[in-house]
């Protein structure tokens, strides 16, 4: 972890890169917390901006519609109630009153979150809170409900119900910090007696880590796949070597360290994480285990591609790429060879690759400390993300018999839909604007809650895109929001597609739904924009070449009555 | 380590947190003497001499320590 001195010092600095900002309101000094979340992000590369209120200003802060809070225009707004200054409320009260303690903090949350969201387009962030054990009762306090422990973890509890059914709250898990360091480690009453800090200086860059993680996946920033070597990594041992009855899994040897791994990996597989293989084995000798060994937790339908061949693994990774058609840097490559790992260091500088530790027992909770799973949205959707990447691969094989692409496409018999935004699919139309970075024209990020809003407002026509095939369903695959910016002309505030579907008609099949939704309306003109990210060059010319006239650099307009609808084999 | 050399240290401390490569500390110089030493820097230049010098400075210290002269003699007392 950084040191506080080189925080400090980089919350100074100036940062490339697009500008986002973060107001940090709390109910006790919050000036390092915020200094340290500045410098984090810009050592990390991220340009954040960010707004420290005065101490203990929350309410006037998000009361006023005048505040400094909003006139800071934030992207963010982090709530942080300290649990050491609520301990200090609590002890003021009547004994009667404790019991109502946590339900009492947090009815005044909900109060900020509703200021905050009628006055502001901000994403709250909601630090947790942490527990104090003042042991007033001991341990018999867990079951006596005027204690604080018992009202903290009530309120704890309060929160995540809470948060739950609000979409654009997002939780900082401050007591998981807290856990992972210990309270000693967390807290120093001498700086909190002195300056009313209640975390020790040098504790404030793990706090800053977390809602910098919490920010960046906002950004879009997640990773989607996790690729895996086999030997010594999945099980303990060496299949070509040891043999089916030898390799270290389940009961046998390690085994137990390597069967919660794979119990870990699956759950994030059903989370929607992709996984993948790139093994130096026989290809027959590496799918053995997963076929035949009755204790191996991950079978071969858990993962979305498996390279098992003898050439490096940088080029089998670039080609698990290639078919999964995800960013180098939403990968995370896993081996237990430090030779491997450097190799794939090396030539592909985006991937995140860990440093397991040596011993195979401290391989899962390493990886768990790592946090590299952060997300911020969780849809129906993304459990089944490897099945569609299973079905893209048969297509991809049967791509190869057909003499013409477009025999190809024609034996896909491929069927779209387009429909306006609705309530059900309003967590996948927010998380694609989230996560899309290719096929992104203008890189907009919406929460669920303004995409309620656009889907309501009648001066936007929303369309999501759906597409199916003989090989399979892949959902919700692109989002069109249309703006009216007059009686006749619409601006395309967002375009995105999922790149599972390029190239096979689909851009068309959209572009034909889109213009004639908008003469639907009484729309004769399309104008749209192109905003060029570090990620979006695939759809530089996509305007032009889908028949747009270019009016300005990044700019085009359509003219719907001279419009000939597009080829396309999707019906 | 004598008190020369503590300060020493300390004066490299002050440099880093207060951002000036020429800032001398006398026994007498007092936060006021020196630009930028507020409540929050102070707490961060105790900071980085608790890591420094692997000590922990009381409440008392940390409020109520009168100049550097009087910080320097608290440090050597603790490390020896």
């Amino acid at each position: 972890m950084y040191k506080f001195r080189e925080l400090k010092k980089a919350a100074k600095q100036e940062t490339e890169g697009k500008e986002y900002r973060l107001a940090v309101l709390g109910n006790c000094a919050t000036q390092f917390l915020s200094q340290c979340i500045a410098g984090f992000s810009h050592l990390e590369g991220m340009n954040l901006k960010v707004f420290d209120a005065d101490y203990n200003q929350i309410d006037a802060q998000l009361l006023d519609p005048d505040s400094e809070t909003y006139a800071f225009d934030p992207d963010y707004i982090l709530l942080y109630l300290a649990s050491d200054k609520l301990y200090e409320e609590f002890m003021g009260l009547e004994m009667k009153e404790r019991t109502a303690f946590a339900e009492d903090i947090m009815s005044k949350l909900s109060a900020y979150w509703d200021m905050t969201e009628a006055r502001s387009k901000a994403r709250i962030l909601q630090m947790g809170f942490t527990e104090i054990d003042d042991r007033a009762f001991g341990n018999y306090g867990l079951k006596i409900s005027e204690s604080f422990s018992y009202q903290m973890k009530k309120l704890n509890w309060l929160l995540s119900d809470a948060m739950s059914k609000r979409k654009g709250v997002y939780p900082v898990d401050l007591l998981s910090v807290q856990l992972s360091l210990g309270r000693e480690r967390f807290y120093d009453p001498v700086l909190y007696y002195n300056a009313k800090v209640n975390v020790a200086l040098e504790s404030w860059g793990y706090v800053a880590e977390q809602v910098f993680h919490v920010i960046s996946s906002l950004q879009g920033k997640v990773k989607k796949c996790v690729i895996l070597d086999l030997d010594n990594t999945l099980w303990g041992g060496v299949i070509g070597d040891d043999g089916l009855s030898g390799i270290e899994i389940g009961e046998l040897g390690r085994g137990h360290v390597f069967t919660n791994l794979q119990l870990w990996l699956k759950s994030l597989k059903l989370r929607g994480i992709l996984l993948a293989v790139c093994s130096k084995n026989d290809e027959d000798n590496a799918k053995l285990p997963f076929l035949e060994h009755e204790e191996m937790v991950l079978r071969l339908s858990d993962f979305a591609v498996f390279y098992a061949n003898w050439e490096d693994k940088a080029t089998n990774i670039r080609r698990i790429q290639e078919s999964l058609n995800i960013g180098m840097d939403s990968m995370v490559f896993i081996d237990d060879n430090p030779f491997e790992r450097e190799l794939v260091k090396n030539m592909i500088p985006d991937i995140t690759v860990p440093e397991l530790p040596e011993d195979p027992a401290l391989y899962l909770s390493y990886l768990q400390s790592l946090n590299l799973f952060e997300t911020a949205s969780y849809s129906k959707e993304d459990s089944d993300r490897t099945g569609m990447y299973q079905a893209e691969a048969k297509r991809r094989e049967s791509e190869a018999r057909f003499a013409s692409l477009d025999d190809y496409l024609q034996s896909l018999e491929m069927e779209g839909a387009a429909a306006p935004f609705d309530e059900l699919h309003y967590p996948r139309i927010a998380q694609l604007t989230q996560r899309s970075n290719q096929f992104n024209l203008r890189t907009v990020r919406y929460t669920e809650d303004e995409i309620a809003r656009i889907a309501e407002d009648k001066d936007y026509i929303t369309l999501y895109y759906t597409l199916k095939d003989k090989f399979g369903d892949h959902g919700l695959v692109s989002v069109v929001i249309l703006k009216k910016i007059s009686e006749t002309e619409v601006f395309v505030d967002t375009w995105l597609m999922s790149c599972r579907v390029l190239k096979r008609g689909m851009e068309e099949y959209i572009i034909n739904r889109m213009v004639s939704e908008a003469a639907s309306f009484g729309i004769k003109t399309i104008k749209a924009e192109y905003i060029p990210t570090a990620k979006n060059k695939m759809v530089e010319h996509i305007y032009e070449s889908m028949g747009f006239d270019t009016i300005g650099d990044g700019l085009y307009s359509l003219d719907i009555e001279s419009f000939s609808k597009l080829k396309t084999y999707i019906s | 380590m004598g008190y020369e050399e503590v300060m020493e240290k300390v004066t490299e401390i002050a440099r880093e947190i207060f951002e000036d490569e020429e800032l001398v500390l006398k026994d007498e110089t007092v936060a006021a003497d020196v630009d930028g030493w507020d409540s929050l820097t102070h707490l961060a230049l105790m900071n980085e001499i608790e890591n420094e010098f692997e000590i922990k400075f009381q409440m008392k210290e940390v409020q109520g320590i009168k100049n550097v002269g009087e910080l320097v003699r608290v440090i050597v007392e603790r490390i020896s």
